[in-house]
């Protein structure tokens, strides 16, 4: 992560040349999906697509939402074949990044047309899974935000969500729920400090220390679990922190039960994510980390103390990774099994990069992966063609296509993933 | 304080240019032996912490070792379990001396392991000595191809490749599982996802079955030197592998020199997938026999740790895959024996790691095995 500029983009005359041909393979690839909408979809789209968006028991139910699939289809394939054009003949250099975003989310709402054609589909009930999913992603991405923006690259999120995941369930089976829930964040927090200790005080490569970290957590975790919780099961028993409705707000139609109805995870990470913006650029020690990110040795000059600071932000974004590793015990089902975080927190990390250092990217990033993953849940249930597999795979397809796209533009901090020593 | 540091630093640079002799030894010998005791050790701890009494984990001790080095059987189960991890593992090592983070070795283990099983069902009337090598050589192709998707994008866009690699590798997960269902794949008469049997004259065959027909050791294991040699050729006797180190070491100084970075890492990429395919080739001609869901079992990602724990030099790499090996091949027996669980290997694994990485807490813990002067920690670490 210490080089993510185009390499050409350093030298003036070639950023032009560079950011053109950005815009003509976006455009290609605009071009490649009109063309795909209209032959694979547009073909057997027959019926209306009917979207349900409120229970009928709720206070204020809104009617279903029916979209006759044909002319939607076709709509969407000219609106996608126009954006493509208009990258590939102007090569315009501001509208590439918005121009492949509006076209990829044109694409998902055709697609989820094309699928519930002549169907009816609860599109409130699978956003809400989507906010559900994206909640681990959300915190280890923005775990990995509070630590890159001090220049320290976290390759151990997946570790911290694991620890925080075990001993939420540990913990939690002796103390209760928030007991477990704390000392989750606390375990996330020693995890994060041990890295802190590794990289900042004995310089050891940031990337090993963070492999290690995870290969210790998991080992550790995966021997308990076999060892200990085998015999002993009510030690892996924790209880599970239900949704909590927010009065008025929760019986909204489509946004209550979206972000008004879940449970504390939900409503954590995303006061973290708006405490962490305001944070990191509305007040001054904000500031002063991104400072130490960017340019320690200016940082240092100005009395800034590079190595506090690395330890308390690596030591935070941990506890925030121990918060999102209870959700796998806590928020969900109350147990640990080995190796649950199946991967979660390296698509954390790219959420984070997708999300280009930024919280609310990295929030953002991660409810695409959420929505990806609740969606390939609801369509098996829709018989789509398409084999499941390949749903699967599509948000992994789209985030190397958006990372392919989009980093040119994107940069990490100046110094993510250098030591600093002070002279 | 800042200043003494600065300064043991600059002494310890100077003593090693004056006495290379020493510390190296120091580095490659008494730093590893170190680690291991210390992290030994610590599993230990982890035992007792766990609740396990004494007697039964020295008796675990005693079969680690056994199960390990104590008899041929064990030694064939090292080798066995060895060769696939550190084929890998030399992939890696291409991928770090070139700069290059690659994450994605577990995927190129699946895509090449698959390819193999697929090219070995389909040509089943071939003579082994045509199939086999066929087998190996499509694992790698498509391995090395797998990788280049990662090394490509990098190269034309700076898409970063710890990120794409992670994503292929979640991809890779997935066109496994499609593909096992396929009906040109799926062992006939099966409901699960399990591929067709590689017939008997694509297999690598078993080395030491004249002796007991369980010993499982086969022919990969002189596919793991020959792929030493050949990374050692290339990484330091190869104009391209020369190249490799450079832009590992300083790419802008490996640009201004007129190098085609964009190529070196396409290759570096290519070479490391090649190597990954082999790997998996590997494990499905020799030991598997077929391709199921997660038959890659971690080995791309133990492959990382023992790269750099043999610090990317193709022999370090051999060394780290014969210890880990080891330590799988003597966690099974000692899971049976003394009941401990195998996981505990991955626990004693990190540690090892830990230590060697940042050989600075080593020489804090042991400070009689190293020469005082030398002492980069200052004696305050």
């Amino acid at each position: 992560m210490t080089d993510l500029t185009n390499t050409g983009a350093t030298q003036g005359e070639k950023i032009d040349t560079g950011q053109q041909r950005q815009a003509r393979i976006t455009g290609g690839v605009l071009l490649g999906l009109a063309v795909f909408t209209v032959f694979v979809f547009g073909f057997d789209a027959a019926g209306d697509a009917t979207f349900r968006l409120s229970r009928p028991r709720d206070p204020f139910a809104l009617p279903n939402l029916v979209v006759p699939s044909g002319p939607f289809l076709y709509i969407a394939a000219a609106v996608l074949a126009f954006l493509g054009a208009r990258q590939f003949v102007r090569g315009g250099t501001r509208w590439t990044a918005l121009s492949l975003g509006i076209g990829l989310a044109v694409l998902v709402a055709a697609f989820l047309v094309w699928a519930t054609a002549g169907k009816a589909f609860s599109l409130t009930g699978m956003l809400q899974a989507t906010m559900v999913r994206a909640v681990p992603i959300a915190l280890g991405g923005l775990a990995g935000v509070l630590c890159e923006r001090v220049a320290v690259i976290n390759i151990a999120i997946e570790g911290m969500l694991l620890a925080g995941a075990f001993t939420g369930a540990l913990m939690g089976s002796l103390i209760g729920g928030w007991g477990g829930l704390l000392s989750a964040v606390v375990i996330g927090g020693l995890f994060g400090f041990i890295l802190a200790a590794l990289v900042v005080t004995y310089r050891m490569d940031q990337i090993i220390a963070g492999v290690v970290i995870n290969l210790f957590v998991l080992g550790l975790t995966s021997y308990v679990t076999s060892q200990v919780f085998a015999e002993h099961r009510f030690l892996n028993n924790a209880p599970v922190f239900r949704a909590w409705k927010v009065p008025v707000l929760g019986d909204l139609p489509v946004i209550g039960p979206v972000f008004f109805n879940q449970n504390i995870f939900v409503y954590g990470a995303l006061v973290l994510v708006a405490t962490a913006t305001y944070y990191l650029f509305h007040t001054r020690s904000g500031l002063r980390a991104r400072s130490v990110g960017e340019h320690p040795r200016a940082a240092d000059t100005l009395g800034i103390n590079v190595y506090r600071t690395r330890y308390i932000h690596v030591t935070l974004g941990g506890m925030v990774a121990g918060f999102g590793g209870a959700w796998f015990t806590l928020g969900s089902v109350g147990r640990f099994d080995e190796n649950m975080t199946g991967g979660r927190g390296f698509i954390g990390l790219a959420a984070m990069i997708f999300g280009r250092w930024h919280p609310v990217g990295a929030l953002m990033a991660a409810l695409v992966f959420g929505f990806a993953d609740s969606l390939q849940q609801k369509l098996a249930l829709l018989n789509t063609p398409i084999p499941s597999e390949f749903l699967a795979m599509s948000p992994y397809i789209a985030t190397i296509i958006v990372v392919a796209g989009l980093i040119g533009r994107a940069r990490a901090p100046a110094a993510d993933g250098k030591p600093y020593v002070k002279e | 304080m800042s200043d003494r540091t600065n300064l043991d630093d600059v002494t310890a640079k100077l003593l090693e240019r004056a006495a290379p002799g020493r510390t190296q030894f120091e580095d490659l010998v008494v730093v590893p032996v170190f680690a291991v005791i210390a992290a030994l050790f610590l599993g230990a701890l982890t035992m007792l912490a766990t609740g396990v009494d004494l007697p039964t984990i020295g008796r675990s001790f005693i079969a680690l070792g056994v199960g390990s080095f104590g008899s041929l059987n064990a030694i064939s189960e090292t080798l066995t379990a060895a060769a696939p991890l550190t084929l890998a593992g030399l992939g890696l090592a291409v991928g770090f001396r070139t700069g290059l983070f690659n994450i994605g070795a577990e995927g190129q283990i699946v895509v090449g392991g698959l390819a193999a099983v697929i090219v070995g069902f389909s040509l089943p009337g071939l003579p082994f000595a045509v199939l086999m090598p066929l087998c190996l050589l499509a694992g790698a192709l498509v391995g090395a191809a797998y990788a280049s998707i990662a090394g490509g994008l990098r190269a034309a866009t700076g898409a970063h490749e710890v990120i794409s690699t992670i994503m292929l590798n979640l991809i890779s997960f997935r066109l496994l599982d499609y593909m096992l269902r396929r009906p040109w794949v799926q062992k006939i008469g099966r409901d699960d996802p399990i591929s067709k049997s590689v017939p008997e004259n694509a297999e690598l065959p078993k080395l030491l079955d004249w002796i007991d027909p369980n010993l499982r050791v086969h022919a990969g294991i002189f596919l793991v030197l020959i792929a030493v040699f050949v990374v050692y050729w290339l990484l330091f006797r190869s104009k391209i592998g020369f190249e490799f180190r450079a832009s590992g070491a300083n790419p802008d100084a490996a640009r201004y020199a007129g190098m085609h970075s964009k190529l070196i890492i396409v290759a570096a990429m290519a070479t490391a997938g090649a190597l990954a395919g082999l790997a998996g080739a590997n494990q499905v001609l020799g030991v598997l026999g077929r391709a199921t869901p997660g038959f890659s079992s971690g080995i791309g990602f133990d492959a990382i740790a023992l790269a750099l724990l043999g610090r990317s030099h193709p022999v370090g790499v051999l060394l780290a895959g014969l210890l880990f090996g080891a330590l799988e091949a003597g966690g099974r027996q000692m899971q049976v024996d003394a009941g401990v669980s195998i996981d505990l290997i991955g626990i004693i694994q990190a540690l090892i790691i830990v230590f060697i990485a940042a050989p600075l807490l080593v020489r804090a813990i042991f400070p009689w095995g190293f020469r005082k002067p030398v002492n980069k920690a200052g004696g305050r670490s």
